[in-house]
């Protein structure tokens, strides 16, 4: 093995590549949200159908997207490498245990956590970004502005049936939870922690634990009391 | 104080163990939880039964011997104290308390409560050292380090090697003791000579040792007899990277 082989295969540079791979993935969030807000716009979703075209067809969104894609294979390869190693640590459980004495309840389940996310994550990626790719999503034409793929159809009727909304919500809280101790445990893992930034770091992870989930979640809301009115 | 005591008994390594249970009276609060045992170990001895093994050396907190888990907690209910520190009236008359030995592959079980924590000198011999051909004593003063330094250094030179991080962490991690030790000779001058292969040799017999990975929970912070903070551990990681990607060291 080289050195470097052996680095990244230790358990520092194992979580080296879950720290970095989850910071891409945080940036991806925050790219993702912001484009979704176009949802919200009131034009019977034309920006937001020309801002789906120029995500698919971009040549530098490409590399952006695979390079999510290579993240969040990596994330959960690494995830699960990393849990192997932690079971094994311990072949033999206490009989007693008092985990809330002295840990949160989303750090100690970041493993569940990020289950129940890539469940919904493939869920996600087969309503969206198969039918956008494979399915056959109608074309819409806005005249001199070009015909372009209706995905914002496909999201408002998707959202009207009711028990996906909500199954999109409640994954939208367990997406919270992970961040909740993700955002500030890559810091931490990377190495970056200081007296005067670490306050304001685990601050902005709270905070983005919060918005950014909710402002996802507030999407389904919003095409379900649509489809009601 | 009536108390009934849940004990992991186990005759050594290779033998299955087993919890027993024991009803003892007239404890008084004062005592301390290693007199506790010791009471209980005079009756079982009179008794003819085998006494409970269980480490300890100093009785004051300094020596890292005492690690029992009690009632689900590496060293009791309080915190910042080793298991020799904690008294009985930390407990109420009727007490139902469970003691284990620290739960690591790394830790295997000697006997009783008793566990080998060699992997923790073998950890330290990798590289927790700095070698100095003794000259002379050094005047006082004679080497500059800040005071924030040194007190840094200081604070991380507290680990009593006791093993609780290890024990109270869900992944057996033994993060928290590494980079305290890895922090302590970083931040001195004394130990910029061997900083990056240190930090290296450290962390790869860590990890042969079979400890687990650091998820960041910082339960081993809390559980710390002596409060060791997890700025150590990112101070590891931030050694274990830079020395990776600038060290000499090609293994
Ligand atoms: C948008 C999706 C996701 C984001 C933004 C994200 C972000 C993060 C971040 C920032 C961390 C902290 C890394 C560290 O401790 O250094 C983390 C940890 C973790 N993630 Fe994710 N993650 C995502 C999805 C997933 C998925 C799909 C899985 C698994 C199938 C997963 C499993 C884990 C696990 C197990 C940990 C803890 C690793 C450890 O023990 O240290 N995550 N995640
Ligand atoms: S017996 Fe020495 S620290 Fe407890």
């Amino acid at each position: 093995m080289s050195w470097f082989t052996k680095a990244i295969s230790s358990s520092l540079g194992k979580k080296f590549v879950m720290a970095s791979t989850g910071l891409f993935l945080i940036i991806f969030l925050l790219g993702h949200v912001s484009g979704n807000l176009l949802l919200f716009k009131d034009d019977g979703g034309q920006a937001y159908n020309f801002y789906a075209e120029f995500m698919t067809t971009s040549p530098i969104v490409q590399v952006l997207r695979i390079l999510t894609a290579a993240s969040f294979i990596l994330h959960i390869i690494y995830s699960i490498l990393l849990t192997r190693i932690n079971r094994k640590a311990r072949p033999v459980e206490y009989k007693v245990t008092k985990p809330g004495a002295n840990t949160e309840w989303p750090a100690r389940n970041m493993g569940i956590l990020g289950t129940i996310i890539f469940v919904f994550l493939v869920i996600h990626l087969r309503t969206f970004l198969y039918e956008m790719k494979f399915g056959d999503v109608a074309y819409v034409d806005y005249g001199d502005l070009g015909r372009v793929k209706d995905l914002y159809t496909l999201v408002a009727s998707t959202f009207s049936i009711w028990w996906y909304s909500i199954l999109y919500i409640v994954m939208m809280v367990f997406l919270a939870f992970h961040l909740w101790h993700g955002f500030k445990s890559a810091f931490q893992t990377l190495g970056m922690k200081h007296r005067k930034y670490t306050p304001a770091i685990e601050k902005a992870g709270y905070a983005f634990a919060i918005i950014v989930p909710a402002v996802f979640a507030a999407m389904p809301i919003f095409f379900l009391i649509k489809s009601l009115g | 104080m009536n108390l009934t005591l849940d004990i992991w008994r186990q005759k050594n390594t290779d033998t299955k163990g087993a919890f027993k249970t024991y009803a003892i009276s007239n404890i008084s609060e004062d005592m301390s939880f290693l007199e506790m045992l010791d009471v209980l170990n005079e009756q079982l001895v009179e008794k003819g039964e085998d006494p409970v093994h269980f480490d300890h050396d100093c009785r004051e907190g300094i020596c890292g011997s005492c690690n029992l888990f009690i009632n689900g907690r590496a060293h009791g209910p309080n915190i910042k104290t080793a298991a020799c520190q904690l008294h009985m009236r930390s407990f109420s008359d009727g007490d139902n308390i469970t003691i284990e030995p620290w739960r690591a592959s790394a830790f295997p079980v000697i006997k009783d409560l008793v566990v080998n924590r060699g992997a923790f000198d073998r950890i330290i011999q990798a590289g927790g050292y700095v070698s100095v051909n003794t000259g002379g004593v050094p005047d006082a003063n004679e080497i500059p380090i800040s005071k924030v330094k040194a007190d840094q250094a200081f604070d991380s030179a507290t680990c009593i090697a006791c093993g609780a991080c290890v024990a109270a962490c869900k992944n057996a991690s033994a993060m928290l003791f590494v980079s305290a030790k890895v922090s302590q000779l970083a931040l001195l001058p004394q130990g910029q000579v061997e900083r990056k292969t240190r930090v290296e040799r450290m962390v790869a017999q860590m990890d042969a040792e079979g400890f687990g990975a650091c998820t960041n929970t910082g339960a081993c912070s809390i559980e710390c007899p002596v409060g060791i903070s997890q700025d150590n551990i990112a101070r590891m990681n931030r050694e274990y990277y830079s020395a990776k990607a600038k060290s000499d060291n090609l293994e």
